[in-house]
């Protein structure tokens, strides 16, 4: 039962973070129909960041509570300047272009972001400081310890400021506006260029507090981090309905839950042949599986065929 | 012998609904072979709701649905193109990055057998068919009065020109009944009258046509026949004359749109 | 007047043959121009440049013909790579000629490709893409876990001594000389692997002039469409599938023969998503571009490995950045050029330089359109 519990706990822990990654490939989808495979990148960079803030300010007489916050605060301007600069560079030249363009140029801006982190950071692990607190607390026999307690909380918190920003002010009218029917609304005097940058800079932010979240719960950043990260939130995208903000919610809550379950629990079903080094499988053959069932996700639309 | 009979498409107590919404309900009607039947009614009239019924697209929640002599449940669109059911599309779904030509090559598909083999082997039969594909192809494109160059990727031709595409693109597959989701929408009046005279050859060609369209007046002066939907339900049929002066139909038309009953 | 036309007719058939003539004689000496100018390891890099040729035409059918989004292609490179590597290794004792073993996987994986295929062909665009990026996943870390309980593909260490392509008694592992002239592995798998790509591009010209092509182009541009006009779209896509995975298992049992070695590293996700961008590169759906694009993408990373390390010398006197590094990142700068100055590729298909030419009319006409639509 405490065993069943604490993965639920840990599914949920990492499932924030892949939620909140997956907001940053459901909003640009839901408003440009993209793929934007460099956004896993842009994680990884709010990360280092961060790292570089951290330990600038390390030594200073600063409380570091608040050192983690000023770092937070850099790491977001840093990963929203990226994220317009990423969209200006790679997207906006091709927005009329075939499909696959901008796949083709994602996955080239993927690899650049990628090489420079390495040439300025180097291959290495960098251990991230602690900076709270780790004390664990037992909670129907599961441990779950304060970093994780903030992470699924800061993570719900971000999540309902982005749903009151999408459903309750003007930008996030536009935005829906622009996602519904990019022409018309620019007949109505939508900015929509504006719009665009704006949604890429929204998601990176999300990207920079994901970003610190993985830091301070693993205490380890690395130039390669962002890959798999960004492979996985994408997956949750899609599991959840890409393009619908509620279903990368759910859907990165569940894949975070599915995989944790998945890597406790895989051995056991399987007699014993399969260990918890499939549990990317698993997290796959749930994915396959859903998307045979429900071909638009767990809350995407169903886009009937119309004629 | 139902090959011998009269009926091309027989449709009774059809129905569907999306949700709680009854797009068509207890619809019945049927198409003789060799005439033009028109469907009309207003916006949100369930015309295309039907005409995706017959062509495979939707499939109904109630009813039957006999063609050529032949009961028709739960059929996905390949098979009823097969059977001889052709369409066009209301807003006009062309291979856009295809040539005019191949577009209407590929409306061959059904009639036409070779595989991965003859492909590969390209032997003597399967380039035989090749070219009579291409034959037909040309002589349908002239039928259908496009006289730009056949290389011409369909995206590039004219609003009226891509219309006619379609149509060429569904006479392609040597249709019983050819099935027109609003030909005429957004043509001028010269483009309308040229539609109606090769609609006119197409019937004198033994082909039966199926036309839902807005333009009242085209489908009052071409059609043998015509039934009226409203609210997803058959409120008239029968010869233009009758419809015309059908009380319901004109409560329908006023009491729906009074821009539609000024048409 | 007849005369003369025939007469040019038959002038330009032999300028063509003269052509032709002329390529097969450079495609022939070419290993051995290369060995003797720039070295062996780059006779090596043709090589592997004709095996992406193989599989970017591959990748070509279900992505350019069809227009299916296929992440995770590489799985039937693995497919067939393992099935060679199996089949022909000491890993299982079994020793079974090259003419068995290639084909069989080619078979696997065309059957793998349907295994995939049939439920999730459904899918629209981009779900399909991140279903079949996870099969790709699947299948590696199948590969890398499947020794234990049962040792079957020894894990992350791989299979190695894995039996070199054999004609008889006659080994393409060892060298041989015939009139004087000394044929060295890489020389012998090159013309191998020639052959077997003059293979895949006369099936794919083949294929995309024919019925089964059209109805693949029609399925691309519009699927409801492509259905309504008769094609059994869920055949004519596994279709497209399984022929797509069955060159890749081709190539997949010439990789393992030639490098006498498999392990799961070799197909990894980048792998599928290299493949891919030698195919949008190049320019989607046609063939002269996706071969540009392979050898572009093979030789531009090869060319800046040898070339990050010593210019940065000659430059700054030292070695001031990671050439891997700095190799990898010009990669990546060239591919978000190329595609923002050239967004159909470098060699688009002939309809796409059509609609280049015509782009105006193109504009004209969807201004038209527009007005339409407000009329309306």
């Amino acid at each position: 039962m405490s065993i069943l519990l604490q993965q639920i706990v840990n599914g949920l822990v990492q499932g924030s973070v892949y939620a909140l990654v997956a907001l940053g490939y459901t909003m640009v989808y839901g408003i440009l129909g993209l793929i934007n495979f460099a956004h896993g990148e842009v994680v990884m960079v709010g990360a280092m960041v961060a790292l570089m803030v951290v330990q600038l300010l390390i030594t200073s007489a600063l409380a570091p509570v608040l050192v983690l916050l000023i770092a937070l605060l850099v790491a977001a301007m840093a990963c929203m300047a990226l994220g317009y600069g990423i969209e200006r560079i790679a997207y906006r030249p091709l927005r009329n272009a075939p499909r696959l363009a901008p796949l083709i140029t994602a996955i080239g801006m993927s690899i650049v972001l990628q090489n420079l982190a390495m040439m300025i950071w180097g291959r290495e692990y960098h251990p991230f400081p602690a900076l709270l607190p780790h004390s664990p607390h037992l909670l129907f026999g599961a441990i779950i310890n304060d970093v994780q307690i903030i992470i699924v909380l800061v993570a719900l918190a971000v999540m309902a400021g982005l749903l009151l920003l999408v459903h309750r002010t003007r930008l996030g009218r536009a935005m829906r506006a622009v996602a519904e029917n990019p022409g018309a609304a620019m007949l109505m005097g939508v900015d929509v260029n504006r719009v665009i940058s704006a949604t890429f800079m929204l998601g990176s932010a999300l990207a920079a507090v994901a970003g610190i979240m993985v830091s301070v719960n693993y205490g380890i950043v690395h130039y390669y981090m962002g890959f798999m990260l960004g492979l996985k939130a994408f997956t949750a995208a899609v599991l959840g309905g890409i393009g619908n903000l509620r279903g990368a919610m759910l859907g990165g809550l569940l894949l975070g839950l599915i995989e944790s379950l998945g890597a406790g629990y895989i051995g056991d079903l399987s007699g014993g042949i399969f260990g918890s080094n499939y549990q990317d499988v698993f997290a796959f053959f749930v994915l396959i599986a859903v998307l045979v069932f429900r071909p638009s996700g767990l809350l995407g639309e169903r886009v009937a065929e119309r004629a | 012998m139902t090959q011998q009979n009269s009926v091309l498409l027989d449709l009774s107590g059809v129905g569907k609904h999306f949700g709680g919404l009854a797009a068509l309900s207890e619809v019945s009607l049927h198409i003789r072979r060799g005439e033009i039947y028109g469907l009309i009614g207003p916006n949100g009239a369930g015309k295309t709701t039907l005409f995706n019924v017959i062509t495979g697209l939707y499939q109904l929640d109630a009813g039957n649905f006999t063609f050529d002599g032949a009961r028709y449940v739960r059929c996905k669109p390949h098979v009823l193109a097969e059977a001889g059911i052709a369409r066009t599309f209301q807003n006009i779904r062309l291979f856009a990055n295809m040539t005019a030509l191949e577009n209407v090559m590929v409306g061959r598909h059904v009639c036409s057998s070779s595989g991965i083999w003859g492909a590969l082997l390209r032997n003597a039969a399967a380039r035989a068919e090749e070219h009579a594909i291409a034959e037909r192809a040309r002589e349908l494109l002239s039928y259908v009065g496009i006289d730009r160059p056949h290389q011409t990727l369909a995206k590039h031709l004219s609003y009226g020109e891509q219309r006619r595409l379609e149509i060429a693109r569904a006479l392609a597959t040597d249709p019983k009944l050819l099935a027109l989701d609003e030909p005429a929408a957004g043509m001028n009046a010269t483009e309308t009258a040229s539609l109606k005279e090769l609609l006119q050859t197409i019937r004198g060609s033994g082909i039966t046509v199926l036309l839902i369209e807005h333009d009242v007046k085209l489908v009052l002066g071409l059609c043998d026949r015509v039934a009226v939907l409203d609210y997803g339900k058959k409120i008239a049929e029968g010869v233009p004359e009758e419809v015309r002066r059908n009380p319901a139909v004109i409560v329908a038309y006023l009491g729906g749109d009074a821009g539609e009953a000024a048409a | 007047m007849r005369n003369v036309l025939n007469h040019l007719l038959r002038h330009e058939r032999r300028n063509a043959w003269a052509a032709f003539l002329l390529a097969g004689i450079v495609l022939l000496v070419l290993p051995f121009a290369t060995d003797a100018l720039l070295g062996r390891g780059w006779v090596r890099i043709m090589d592997f440049a004709l095996l992406y040729m193989m599989l970017a035409l591959g990748l070509n059918i279900v992505v350019g013909y069809a227009g299916l989004l296929d992440l995770g292609y590489v799985a039937f490179f693995a497919v067939g790579a393992y099935t060679y590597a199996l089949f022909g290794s000491p890993q299982f004792g079994l020793h079974w000629p090259f003419w068995a073993v290639l084909p069989m996987g080619a078979l696997f994986a065309c059957i793998f490709g349907v295994l995939l295929g049939a439920p999730t062909l459904r899918l629209r665009g981009d779900y399909l893409a991140i279903v079949t990026l996870g099969f790709g996943e699947i299948i590696r870390i199948f590969l890398n876990n499947l020794n234990a309980p049962v040792n079957i593909t020894n894990g992350p260490q791989g299979i190695s001594q894995i039996d070199p392509v054999r004609f008889g008694s006659f080994s393409l592992g060892s060298s041989h000389s015939l009139a004087g002239i000394v044929f060295s592995p890489v020389h012998l798998y090159y013309y191998l692997f020639l052959l077997f790509t003059l293979l895949v591009i006369f099936v794919s010209m083949r294929l995309e002039k024919s019925r089964i092509g059209r109805a693949w182009m029609a399925i691309r541009e519009d699927e409801v469409a492509a259905e309504a006009m008769g094609i059994n779209t869920r055949n004519i896509k596994l279709l497209a599938f399984a022929m797509g995975a069955s060159f890749g298992g081709i190539s997949g049992g010439l990789f393992a023969g030639f490098q006498g070695f498999v392990s799961p590293e070799s197909f990894s996700l980048m792998e599928s998503i290299m493949i891919l961008c030698m195919v949008v590169l190049g320019g989607m759906g046609n063939i002269g571009g996706v071969i540009l694009g392979s050898v572009l993408l093979v030789l531009l990373p090869e060319a800046l490995r040898n070339g990050a390390g010593p210019v940065q010398q000659a430059l700054f006197g030292k070695v001031v950045v990671d050439p891997e590094a700095l190799r990898m990142l010009l990669f990546g700068v060239a591919l978000i050029a190329v595609m923002v100055l050239r967004p159909a590729g470098l060699w688009p298909s002939a309809q796409r330089r059509r609609e280049l030419v015509v782009d105006d009319a193109a504009i004209a006409e969807q201004e038209q359109e527009t007005v339409y639509d407000a009329a309306k």
